[in-house]
């Protein structure tokens, strides 16, 4: 094996390893379409750090899925660099796949389409060990055993495919799998998002357990900012293809700078009827434009309730901000600072 | 009080697809009155969707229905109508929206002629009325430039406007109760704000009864007077909104509310979670439908089936269909 890293035990210790995971520099991803050329990453930085649990937020069309599967390759970019665990990532990719695969994993936004539907629970775990030529039969029939303990599945499900299991039980299939080859990355694309509400709260103990357990770095694209907030450990909120804020979660949602981050946070309904009589929400008017031509200027200006003139001209770009984060937002810790 | 503007009695749906059959809803009651939003809560497959639709003549394709039971709108009787006076019946006095705004709307027809037409069937307009009454439809559910819009082609209209124009077509034929079935479960945040706020401006001007179909436990607290709480097609717990989703008795709903974050709280953690999964409804047990995933359960859950008992409330009784928490904590409320 030519690739060190990936045969050396991996560190658990999450202060092992410190800094970043993840290391997007300039990443631009643009489609040619009949419409136009759609811009749904148009220019992104970003830092995942070791041992984080990463969240990165934004509604459709802000290019949150886009960035996640061209940071693993799975979308060529048009510019921009990649690094994960310290490497060119498209480097990696071209000498070591298998490596590669073995250190970074993605789960999909639905793990039935990821699935074969002819292979059972058992086939679809043990693939990634055959692959890769792990152990012998006896040994990968341990570790499937192991990977079911892990995602809490009874050994009962093994013999079953995928039709035939709820939404919770594939997710927590597919997220077994990515874990079959102990990956130190692991990036998921909506993992909630198609799960009710008592499943979703099972699935996110779930990453937290893993990500407490097995120092994996995670990366996880959502739409809901309240799940986000309850196991992120630092947030990226994305609006039309660019960064509009991020920091460490705590201090984030403490005193978030952008004012989509504040209209984001204010849209999600209180679960206490009582709050919601008085309380009244942020509304954004339209929707998002499109990113085939994404507004002069800042982007959210066409939406923004407290747009000023050097909105409409000037793209603002990420700076640090109080809360120890970066905020693209002209006003941001200014006299006039945004609060909605 | 009047006579409600929907209601069912004891209703049970059997449900037939090619390979299963499943009691969808079991001996389940309620009503609607008109000015109040009564909010249907379950998670998928919990027949929330069945019990309000279904009695309506409106399942999903590939579905037959086995319906008893009892089921009024508007006087008559729903059960025993044949399918062509319902589907008049629920033309002119139910508006329906859903998830997806594309399965209401008419691709091919231009937005505004649409709704006009509906106006005109089922509201007695003229054509002229009717286009008027279409036009300030559109401004009334917040679309800009609503005469221009009126001219438009669905697939000319964004995601948000989309599902405007739905509530907009929903409305056009002034309906008494408006069925909201998961109406911002597909939308982004921001939107999703923008809709609750628009239901919630026209329950306050229309005094229009609305039925709303979730399982967002938020859009229920923005919207909801009454709330009921639907598991494995059977009634949990039912009562005001405040009352169920601050005091909830029976540990479904204690468990469903759990697993809600909600940051605006420094007690709530939102990340509890309901161990389990919901029984196989191909198969009618005799207890509780919950005591296989319920913390509390004794023997008895699995073998007698719990009846809603009051536990308090105000105006509106609040109900819960556990004896074991009622007991417990003392909870029975006798008159």
């Amino acid at each position: 094996m030519t690739d060190s890293d990936a045969s050396d035990p991996r560190p658990r210790d999450k202060a092992a390893n410190s800094g970043p995971a993840i290391e997007v520099e300039g990443l631009k991803v643009h489609f040619r379409t009949s419409a136009g050329l759609v811009r749904a990453v148009d220019g992104v930085d970003l830092a995942v750090q070791n041992g984080a649990f990463h969240g990165i937020v934004g509604e459709s069309g802000c290019g949150k899925t886009t960035l996640a599967r061209a940071i693993v390759g799975l979308q060529s970019a048009t510019a921009g660099h990649v690094r994960i665990l310290g490497r060119d990532r498209a480097d990696w990719q071209r000498a070591n796949r298998k490596g590669f695969a073995r250190s970074v994993q993605f789960i999909f936004q639905d793990p039935l389409g990821s699935m074969s539907r002819r292979q059972s629970v058992l086939q679809t775990l043990e693939e990634p060990l055959r692959i890769h030529g792990i152990g012998n039969a006896a040994a990968r029939r341990r570790k499937v055993g192991e990977l079911l303990d892990l995602v809490s599945l009874p050994a009962s499900v093994l013999d079953r495919l995928p039709r035939s299991l709820s939404g919770g039980q594939r997710q927590r299939v597919s997220i077994a799998r990515a874990l079959a080859l102990d990956p130190r990355v692991l990036l998921c694309d909506e993992p909630l998002s198609a799960l009710d509400v008592s499943v979703r709260a099972q699935i996110v103990n779930l990453f937290a357990r893993l990500q407490d357990q097995l120092g994996l770095t995670i990366v996880i694209v959502a739409h809901d900012l309240a799940i986000v907030r309850e196991v992120c450990s630092a947030v990226t909120v994305m609006y039309l293809g660019r960064v509009a804020e991020e920091g460490a979660a705590r201090p984030f949602f403490a005193d978030p700078t952008h004012p989509y981050s504040q209209a984001l946070l204010s849209a999600v309904p209180s679960p206490d009827p009582r709050v919601e009589a008085t309380r009244v929400p942020v509304l954004l008017e339209g929707d998002p434009p499109s990113p085939l031509n994404p507004p002069a200027g800042c982007r959210f200006s066409t939406r923004c309730p407290v747009v000023i003139e050097a909105c409409r001209v000037t793209e603002p770009q990420l700076r640090a901000v109080q809360h120890g984060g970066r905020s693209a937002c002209h006003l941001a810790d200014t006299s006039g600072h945004p609060i909605l | 009080m009047s006579e409600p503007v929907y209601a069912v009695e004891d209703l049970v749906i059997d449900l037939y697809t090619p390979s299963v059959s499943v009691r969808a809803v079991d001996r389940v009651s309620f009503a609607i009155n008109a000015g109040e939003t009564l909010a249907v809560v379950g998670e998928s497959g919990s027949g929330k969707t069945v019990m309000t639709l279904g009695p309506l003549g409106l399942m999903p394709e590939g579905v037959t229905i086995d319906l008893r039971g009892s089921a009024r709108a508007a006087g008559k009787d729903l059960v025993k109508m044949s399918p062509k006076k319902l589907s008049s019946l629920r033309g002119g006095q139910f508006g329906v929206i859903f998830q997806d705004p594309m399965s209401a709307l008419n691709p091919m027809l231009k937005i505004g002629p649409q709704l006009a037409e509906q106006a005109r069937r089922f509201a007695g307009l003229s054509p002229a009325a009717a286009r008027a009454a279409a036009v300030s439809l559109l401004a009334r559910t917040g679309i800009p430039d609503p005469e221009d819009r009126y001219d438009r082609y669905p697939h000319e209209l964004s995601g948000g406007m989309l599902q405007r124009a739905m509530i907009a077509l929903a409305l056009a034929a002034r309906p008494r109760v408006l069925i909201a079935d998961e109406p911002t479960t597909a939308l982004d945040a921001t939107v999703q704000a923008q809709i609750l706020a628009l239901l919630r401006q026209i329950q306050n001007e229309d005094g229009i009864a609305v039925a709303l179909i979730t399982h967002d436990i938020g859009a229920v607290s923005v919207l909801a007077d009454r709330v009921i709480v639907l598991y494995a097609g059977r009634i949990a717990e039912e009562g005001s909104a405040i009352d169920v989703l601050t005091s909830p008795v029976h540990p479904y709903t204690r468990g469903l509310l759990a697993s809600v974050p909600d940051f605006r709280s420094d007690t709530a953690s939102g990340t509890r979670e309901i161990p389990g999964l919901p029984p196989d409804q191909t198969r009618v047990l005799p207890g509780c439908r919950f005591a296989d995933r319920c913390p509390q359960a004794e023997a008895s859950c699995r073998t007698k089936r719990p009846v809603l008992t009051c536990v308090g409330g105000n105006e509106v009784p609040h109900r819960a269909a556990c004896p074991i928490v009622i007991r417990d904590e003392g909870l029975a409320d006798n008159d």
